[in-house]
């Protein structure tokens, strides 16, 4: 055996023998630094004759190469082997929980009226808004409930204290005041919905003294009561999301419409608790409508001779109750954060008609 | 409005069953509100007589009976009832009998070790009334196997009518079965109504003093003399307990009968007890009536009354008096029948807070022609059960003219009701229904006296349409706008449902409370004065239209913390009232954090903060306006924040928004541990995009390398960050892209009554690389900008 094949061995054997970086280094000067054994044989191969050289130049320069070869990939496997002794270190119990993020809740009230929101902008129906505080002409006269009408005892309603200037005002006790003051300041033709927090005085277990209603007013040339029975119709198929929708009309009495009609809808009841739509044969009072009266079409400044058309109101807080199963109206308004999580809904989760109103 | 099927059929000739009736009734808008069918109802049980009750052998308080149902073979029992004895009929439950009180099917039983097959039933155990001390004891002559309910006397069924305010003519039996009729369901009886000629002279004579027609047009009546007064026939008992009447006495029975079948109120006096003629007035202010169920009223200029010579004897219209009430002893009766004014009887009933039938009858609108014919079927009826002799009718004032016409094209009918009716047919549904037509191409309609609610052409159209039947109208598409639907949202509208989202997508619950708080809290916050007051706040602690939303969200975190959740965030979207008057009010969106963060293994938790708020209000702000929010805060807001941890935005002379720490006081006062942090944005106030055009600006990214340098800053402790950081940035606006804080710090090292504030400014050259020399003259610029505006100085 060589010389150079005895180095070789000996320099291998102690580069695979190496254990740590530190090592690898030393043996790294010992061989290839400046005064390392292959490098002091690099150096012979300048005084040697061409024919030696010939010989031996591929030989030293194989060793060298060779070598390098073998520190950087034992340099490699002890990097390797150095990562994976700290990350074993690193080792985290991952069944801890992360850091807390509060989990935000819309309230169903107005995740159901963006529902709504949704149905009646496809039909064209913008939103229209009221103040609480009303004017009595606004909330009972205008609306042909005159002073000493009975149909204002149907109405229990909250007064607010007299004012500086001697006037009296209300807590609206419908969203029917908002369609006089749309059609005070606008012309037909009119589509909108009311959407807003009524009052009255009732308190108990299925009132609360104040709720939300949802208005619909349409005014213009041609609208009649046919028209208000597939509009009911379609925005029930839209917010039940069911194919079937059979609605039961009727005749009823509001100061306001002539003729006045309320809604039932087919639900089926026979489970206790439960109630399904679109089937079954009992029925579900959704809220009452009729065309509007000629008298508030006129106290209004439009002319009843040439306009008309329909309103309807249903209770918003009902809706979502009826959508989503909860069964009492108290808790709607009593702010518990357990019920605020268990019927809220989701940040994200804005109904649209392309995704679905409710997932 | 409550009857009787027997009753309905006797002005009404029909074999329609109750539930065919009862859908008619609500089809026609008559809205049957409930059937009590007791004889269905309790078709189960039966008839029974109890052979023996003996003591039962093994317990003293039971007893052990044989009784027979009818079956024919005597049935073992046994039964708790004190009062079970021997020879008693009674109402027998058979077993598998569901009992109504349970609702469970009654189980063949052994008690105290013998058999009961069967039971026999209390009034509570059907349902009946509250009596659970015994048994119900039926008549000796009930026979027995027959359905009990028949020998109760409750074959009748109830029917109960949902009468809506209009229709006066439906306020009773005879109105309904008109209305019924006319809907094709059976005949209507018309009944006698011919005059009962007088004998002599009356000699007290009905009186309207002046002024008085308006509120009292009519007055008619008639004396009796000679009657006996009694009991009424039983058939009319019947009637009147079954709708929750207490018969009285013949005279006034037939005043009740005649109220609830013909909607035609009258009152009787005891004609010996008055003194003079009746006389229809105003009542002086201060005038006081004992009426009927003993309590005295103090009366008004604007009540009407009937009053004799001696003072007022009745309240028009809503009750009568005690002093001339007919009594066993009455042999004299006189009836009063009169025609009062709707709102005269409205306001009077609401101010003496009397309900009465005559009330409910007299402001939903009697039928002015029904003021004599009346008077006449009571005479008649009078004198059949109490005899007498008539006296002649007499009357002051007249029906006031109820007649008109309206001119009715019949095509309005499709035209609003969106139904085609033939033309004939219209015409014979309101003749049906009393209206006299005149036929042409436009109908003139005449309404029947009985109809003052029929005003327009749209009534007519409710008329036909309602009777045609409303289910027949066929839904109509309404026409599209546009093809793809438009946006319709208004700005704000679109800007609040954001910002809801928005504050959820951040951990907040969102909530809805009442309007209305405690005053006490309202004070706390700004508000609670008389103007921001309800006046008949329904209960004692919601009398305040609220001020803030805090309020409400902090009342809401006290009843929460209660529940055991002190860590919370909760949000609402709502109004805020600035005064009691109409649109004085403010869409506002308010949260509140409070505690000290949710415990976590990961420490990340903490008090809630100021800066917690701010970051909300901040993302409130630019949720809404979408776009990042520049304006300043200033230190300081409404005295329920911290004065030292609170903040206010706001642009030019308009807030936009609080928030900070809520003040300890009002923690206390509202009984909260805390700490909580609340921002309150005032959403009216956020101005409106400027923005033109869809398509953002340029994308022109400086090709030129950014670079940041650090400055350390030694400034008074009153300066604040803002101060630092906008005298930074003024001293390059070209060049400064940014400058924030990114230390802050007070003690060791710095000297008392200062801070050190360590910024980092971004510049981002837009031209040209910057030379060293020109970065050092930039650094020079900030830190004497910064000196000048502030006092600073480098640290070094």
């Amino acid at each position: 055996m060589s010389d150079i094949q005895t180095l070789e061995g000996e320099i291998l054997g102690a580069v695979s023998a190496a254990a740590d970086e530190a090592a690898l280094e030393a043996i790294r000067v010992g061989a290839l630094g400046k005064k390392g054994s292959i490098s002091e044989l690099l150096k012979t191969l300048g005084t040697m004759t061409p024919d030696q050289r010939k010989v031996s130049g591929p030989l030293i320069n194989g060793l060298r190469d060779e070598v390098t070869l073998a520190i950087a990939a034992r340099k490699a496997a002890l990097g390797d082997a150095a990562l994976n002794a700290r990350l074993a270190q690193e080792k985290l119990d991952v069944t801890l929980p992360p850091r807390p993020e509060p989990q935000g809740t819309i309230h169903p009230v107005s995740q159901v009226l963006d529902e709504i929101t949704a149905i009646f902008a496809d039909l064209g129906f913008a939103i229209a808004e009221g103040p609480d505080v009303e004017y009595d002409d606004y909330n009972f006269t205008k609306l042909n409930i005159p002073p000493d009408h009975p149909a204002r005892q149907m109405h229990d309603t909250f007064y607010v204290a007299k004012q500086a200037d001697g006037s009296r005002h209300l807590l609206r006790t419908h969203t029917s005041p908002v369609q006089v003051r749309t059609m005070l300041s606008q012309k037909p033709p009119i589509r909108v919905i009311v959407p807003g927090r009524t009052y009255r005085f009732e308190n108990d277990a299925t009132h609360t003294p104040m709720f939300h209603q949802l208005e619909a007013l349409v005014i213009d040339e041609k609208t009649h009561l046919g028209n208000l029975k597939w509009v009911v119709e379609e925005f029930c198929k839209a917010f039940f999301e069911i194919d079937n929708v059979t609605l039961r009309a009727r005749p009823s009495f509001f100061p306001f419409t002539e003729p006045s009609v309320e809604w039932d809808m087919r639900c089926d009841r026979s489970v206790p608790g439960k109630i399904q739509f679109g089937t079954g044969n009992d029925w579900l009072e959704l809220g009452g409508s009729g065309m509007v009266h000629p008298r508030v079409l006129e106290m209004c400044g439009i002319d009843p001779e040439k306009y008309q058309g329909f309103a309807f109101g249903f209770g918003l807080d009902r809706m979502a109750m009826l959508k989503y199963g909860a069964p009492d109206l108290r808790p709607f308004f009593d702010s518990d954060l357990r019920w605020l999580r268990h019927y809220g809904f989701a940040a994200l989760d804005l109904p649209t008609l392309d995704g679905g109103l409710s997932r | 409005m409550k009857f009787t099927l027997s009753w309905l059929k006797a002005p009404l000739d029909t074999d329609a069953d109750v539930a065919t009736i009862a859908d008619k009734l609500t089809s026609i808008g008559l809205e049957v509100e409930s059937v009590e069918d007791a004889g269905a109802r309790l078709k189960d049980f039966v008839v029974a007589h109890v052979i023996s009750a003996e003591k039962h052998p093994n317990a003293d308080k039971l007893k052990l009976c044989s009784v027979d149902d009818g079956s024919g073979k005597p049935i073992q029992v046994v039964c708790g009832a004190p009062n079970a004895h021997t020879g008693m009929k009674a109402v027998f439950a058979r077993p598998g009998t569901v009992i109504p009180v349970s609702g469970e099917a009654l189980k063949i039983g052994t008690i105290r070790g013998l058999e009961s097959r069967g039971m026999l039933c209390s009034s509570r155990e059907l349902l009946l009334g509250d009596d659970h001390d015994g048994i119900i004891e039926l008549a000796a002559d009930a026979i027995v196997g027959e359905p009990a309910a028949k020998a109760l006397g409750l074959t009748d069924p109830v029917i109960d009518v949902n009468l809506t305010p209009n229709r006066g003519d439906a306020a009773s039996v005879y109105g309904i079965a008109r209305d019924l009729a006319a809907a094709g369901l059976g005949r209507l009886r018309e009944g006698d109504l011919t005059p009962v000629p007088g004998k002599f002279a009356s000699p007290i004579k009905t009186e309207l003093a002046a002024g008085v027609e308006g509120a009292a047009p009519m007055f008619a009546g008639r004396l009796i003399r000679g009657v006996k007064n009694g009991p009424s026939p039983q058939w009319l008992q019947d009637w009147l307990k079954a709708v929750g009447l207490r018969p009285k006495s013949a005279l006034v029975d037939v005043t009740n009968f005649l109220s609830l079948d013909r909607g035609r109120p009258l009152h009787v006096f005891d004609a010996a007890k008055l003194t003079g003629n009746l006389r229809a007035r105003f009542a002086k202010d201060g005038e006081t009536l004992l009426a009927l169920y003993g309590k005295t009223y103090t009366l008004d200029s604007q009540m009407v009354v009937i009053a004799d010579d001696f003072g007022a004897r009745g309240i028009a219209g809503v009750m009568g008096g005690e002093e001339t009430a007919c009594t066993d002893a009455t042999t004299d009766v006189f009836i009063e029948s009169a025609l009062f004014d709707p709102i005269s009887i409205s306001r009077t009933g609401r101010k003496l807070g009397i309900v009465s039938d005559a009330r409910y009858r007299f402001e939903r609108g009697v039928d002015p022609e029904f003021v004599v014919p009346g008077l006449e079927l009571a005479t008649r009826m009078v004198l059949d059960w109490c005899g007498g002799e008539p006296g002649e009718v007499v009357v002051a004032g007249a029906a006031p003219n109820w007649r008109r016409s309206i001119d009715f094209d019949p095509n309005y009918v499709a035209q609003l009701g969106g139904l085609d009716v033939p033309k004939s047919e219209t015409v014979s549904i309101l003749r049906r229904l009393g209206f006299t037509v005149e036929d042409g191409a436009t109908l003139k309609v005449s309404p029947p006296s009985w109809r003052g609610d029929v005003a327009g052409k749209a009534d007519l159209v409710e008329e036909v349409v309602r009777l045609y039947g409303l289910n027949k109208v066929p839904s109509a598409p309404m026409p599209r706008h546009s093809a793809v639907a438009k946006p319709t949202l208004t700005p704000s509208q679109r800007r609040t449902r954001s910002v809801r989202r928005a504050l959820a997508a951040r951990g907040f619950n969102e909530t809805i409370s009442y309007s209305f708080i405690p005053r006490a809290h309202a004070k706390l916050f700004g508000g609670g004065d008389d103007a921001r007051q309800v006046e008949n706040p329904i209960a004692a602690d919601l009398d305040a239209l609220r001020p803030s939303m805090l309020p409400s969200l902090l009342a809401a975190a006290k009843r929460n913390a209660a529940r055991g959740f002190a860590d919370l965030m909760l949000f609402e979207i709502g109004a805020q009232f600035d005064s009691g008057m109409p649109g004085a009010q403010s869409t506002v969106a308010a949260g509140i954090r409070m505690g000290e963060g949710s415990r976590s293994w990961t420490k990340t938790g903490h008090p809630a903060d100021a800066f917690d708020a701010k970051a909300d209000m901040l993302a409130v702000l630019e949720t809404a306006m979408g776009a990042a929010m520049t304006a300043p805060v200033k230190a300081g807001a409404p005295a329920w924040y911290h004065p030292g941890r609170s903040g206010t935005l706001a642009l030019g002379p308009k807030t936009l928004a609080y928030f900070g720490e809520v003040h300890p006081k009002i923690l206390a006062e509202l009984d909260l541990k805390g700490p909580v942090a609340a921002f309150e944005v005032i959403l009216d106030a956020i101005p409106e995009s400027k923005a033109k055009g869809k398509a953002r600006g340029s994308f022109a990214p400086s090709p030129y390398q950014a670079l940041e340098r650090d400055f350390a800053f030694l400034v008074d402790t009153k300066v604040t960050a803002d101060e630092v950081l906008r005298a930074a940035k003024s001293a390059d606006r070209a060049l400064i892209e940014m400058a924030a804080i990114f230390d802050v710090y007070e003690g060791k090292g710095v000297p008392e009554g200062q801070k050190s504030l360590a910024i980092t400014v971004r510049i981002q050259p837009r031209d040209k690389t910057l030379t060293e020399p020109d970065i050092e003259a930039l650094v020079q610029k900030i830190v004497a900008a910064v000196a000048k505006a502030t006092g600073a100085v480098l640290r070094t």
